[in-house]
């Protein structure tokens, strides 16, 4: 089995498998709304697709901060410890 | 001694006999030692062995329960796979440290007492810095004394806690640590700087990328998760560590997000996962400690296989930053397959190992109403997929082609890593064999309903917003400075502007001084020089003369 080539092919269908994942993604929301929740012990538990919300905007919320702490506070040069 | 043989004795003979020994005959004995650890470890009985007294003082150098059996497993199981990846490391000293250091964080885990508890804590240390020491570079040089330096101080702090705990309670069996005033903040400090718990966390971050390939794994397992133990055993429901460790989670987080290096953003997450068991600590309910601990079982295996990935991927092609790495996923498929798997860990993916663990510590901020605390731990767990599982396979193995063609990693290498994906697959399919090793009954059901779809769409949509925001979240050819900036730029620079100020001063009141003397020198050289009025010197016809003026005087008032 050739592992390099098995992904390689894998990459090659990347249309295939973004649309494959668009209707996992989907698959997940609906669940979420359809399956009643068991948990109650904070209120958006019981929201159906609050984790695909909360995971989007945790993703955003983190790069956000991330860069602008990089650009403003800590990012410096490579050779900065160096001199 | 007792009829039990000491995990440490085994180590540090086993190292002693591995100096001695050369080429294949090392490797073997290596690996003999490394799975006689495993054995001894798993077939130790519980209790309290070979108890001695010293200068009065009650020494219990091993004490095997429940709870130090659980980190002694793992770190057995570790030093067999961290040996097996380095089989191929022709570095002695490099062998001998790996089996001394492992050997004295399985002593600090046994040891029943806080002074058999500083005696390995501080042997971690000088054996471990061999493992930063043998990368040969002049930065990995200054890097391992920067972490000698910076231990040491830890070390000195601890040993100072315990002292005053010895004189506050008399005692100094290794329980919970009472709060006796300074003692237990002192014994605190020493253990939650070796946890890299924020602002002392910079050490971790520093030392660890610029360590040996092979030395990392160990390094990744043993210091903070030994710190851990201490924690879950001396400090359970200290409320300080609930924020302490939800501030480390998300530290790790959004400097991991910065990192280039690759081992480096490792490293962040090696801080933000040990978040989660701080956080656990603090909490100290049983739900929260059993996460705590399962959360460092589990962490051990993905963090020494996602190591193990990113160090197979730096030994095979020279390179350790995102940005100079890409497009190598079919040269190292296998390699990038196992990494993944770590990753899907560490992410907490259903049927990873991560999941049963780490959703065990959030489920105990939801027990305990702690909203926020949920919240960010959650925030956390996006932020770590989107670092470890979105960013650093992007970017090494997929993402610009930069012309790499690496061969696959030696079999040594890929075996080590077999062996730690399979466990974190394992304990994810099947996790009753990790709660059955907790020290309290495990109440807890991972796979719901809920879990599953809350985990998969929080992470799932994570991916989302990395592909939307692909531009944005490469990493860029720089350094974040972080605390560590304290005592490698602010404290040298005001070192150097004291030197300056001060010498400018010094100067300046040395010329003020000078010149005030000089008036005096002056002066008195003015009249006490060679040709001042009061060393003129006087010729004896002078003498002669007031000689006889004063007897013509004293004629002239006798005749008068």
């Amino acid at each position: 089995m050739d592992l390099g080539r098995l992904l390689q092919a894998m990459v090659e269908r990347g249309t295939a498998l973004r649309r494959t994942m668009y209707v996992v993604l989907a698959g997940l929301v609906i669940a979420d709304i359809l399956v009643p929740s068991k948990y109650d012990r904070f209120p958006w538990e019981s929201i159906g697709g609050f984790g695909a919300f909360y995971g989007l905007i945790s993703c955003v919320l983190i790069v956000v901060v991330a860069k602008s702490l990089g650009y403003l506070l800590v990012y410096r040069s490579e050779d900065y410890y160096d001199e | 001694m007792s009829e039990v043989l000491h995990p440490s004795i085994l180590l540090f003979t086993g190292a002693l006999v591995l100096a001695l020994l050369r080429g294949r005959l090392q490797q073997g004995w290596m690996l003999l030692v490394a799975a006689a650890l495993i054995w001894l470890v798993f077939s130790l009985p519980a209790g309290v062995h070979g108890s001695t007294e010293f200068l009065g003082i009650e020494l219990s150098p091993m004490r095997v329960d429940a709870l130090s059996l659980v980190f002694a497993s793992v770190f057995a199981i570790i030093t067999l796979v961290g040996a097996i990846y380095a089989l191929h490391v022709k570095d002695t000293t490099q062998h001998v440290a790996a089996l001394g250091y492992a050997g004295s964080a399985l002593g600090a885990v046994f040891a029943g007492d806080l002074l058999t508890l500083y005696m390995f804590w501080e042997l971690m240390v000088f054996t471990s810095v061999w493992l930063i020491w043998r990368r040969r570079t002049p930065v990995s040089m200054a890097a391992g004394f920067r972490y000698l330096l910076v231990h040491a101080l830890g070390g000195v702090v601890l040993l100072a806690g315990i002292i005053l705990y010895y004189l506050d309670t008399g005692t100094v069996r290794f329980a919970e640590i009472e709060n006796t005033g300074p003692a237990f903040y002192l014994i605190l400090f020493g253990f939650l700087l070796n946890a890299a718990v924020p602002p002392l966390n910079a050490w971790l971050a520093d030392a660890y990328p610029e360590s040996t390939v092979t030395g990392a794994i160990f390094l990744s397992a043993l210091t903070t998760k030994t710190a851990v133990y201490t924690l879950i055993r001396g400090f359970p429901g200290t409320e300080l560590l609930v924020w302490l460790g939800v501030v480390m989670a998300l530290w790790g987080v959004i400097y991991a997000a910065l990192a280039n290096d690759i081992r480096r953003l490792l490293a962040y997450h090696i801080i933000s996962q040990v978040g989660y068991m701080v956080a656990g600590v603090g909490m100290g309910t049983i739900m929260a400690l059993n996460g705590s601990a399962s959360h460092a079982f589990t962490h051990i295996f993905y963090k020494a296989l996602l190591f193990m990935g990113a160090g197979a991927v730096i030994h095979m092609t020279g390179r350790a930053k995102l940005t100079e790495l890409g497009g190598i996923y079919r040269y190292m498929p296998a390699t990038f397959l196992l990494y993944m798997i770590g990753a899907f860990s560490i992410a907490a993916f259903p049927l990873f190992s991560g999941f049963v663990s780490k959703t065990m510590v959030v489920e105990a901020a939801a027990l305990d109403q702690r909203a926020w605390v949920w919240l960010l731990l959650s925030l956390t767990a996006a932020g770590t997929f989107l670092s470890t599982g979105l960013k650093l396979p992007w970017f090494t193995f997929f993402g610009p082609d930069r012309g790499l063609r690496p061969q696959e990693a030696p079999f040594n290498m890929l075996l080590a890593m077999g062996i730690a994906a399979f466990f974190c697959v394992f304990i994810g399919i099947y996790p009753q064999w990790l709660y059955a090793m907790m020290p309290a009954t495990v109440d807890y059901q991972a796979y719901t309903s809920g879990h599953i779809l809350w985990e998969l769409q929080l992470l799932l949509f994570t991916g989302v917003g990395f592909f939307v925001l692909l531009k944005y979240v490469g990493a860029e050819p720089r350094i974040s400075i972080d605390t560590d900036w304290i005592y490698r730029k602010a404290m040298p620079a005001m070192a150097g502007s004291i030197h300056r100020v001060g010498g400018g001063a010094w100067q300046a009141a040395l010329a003020a001084v000078n010149r005030k003397l000089a008036a005096v020198v002056s002066t008195v050289s003015a009249h006490h020089g060679p040709r001042g009025i009061l060393a003129r010197t006087s010729p004896t016809g002078s003498m002669v003369l007031w000689v006889a003026i004063l007897l013509a005087a004293s004629l002239l008032i006798y005749y008068l």
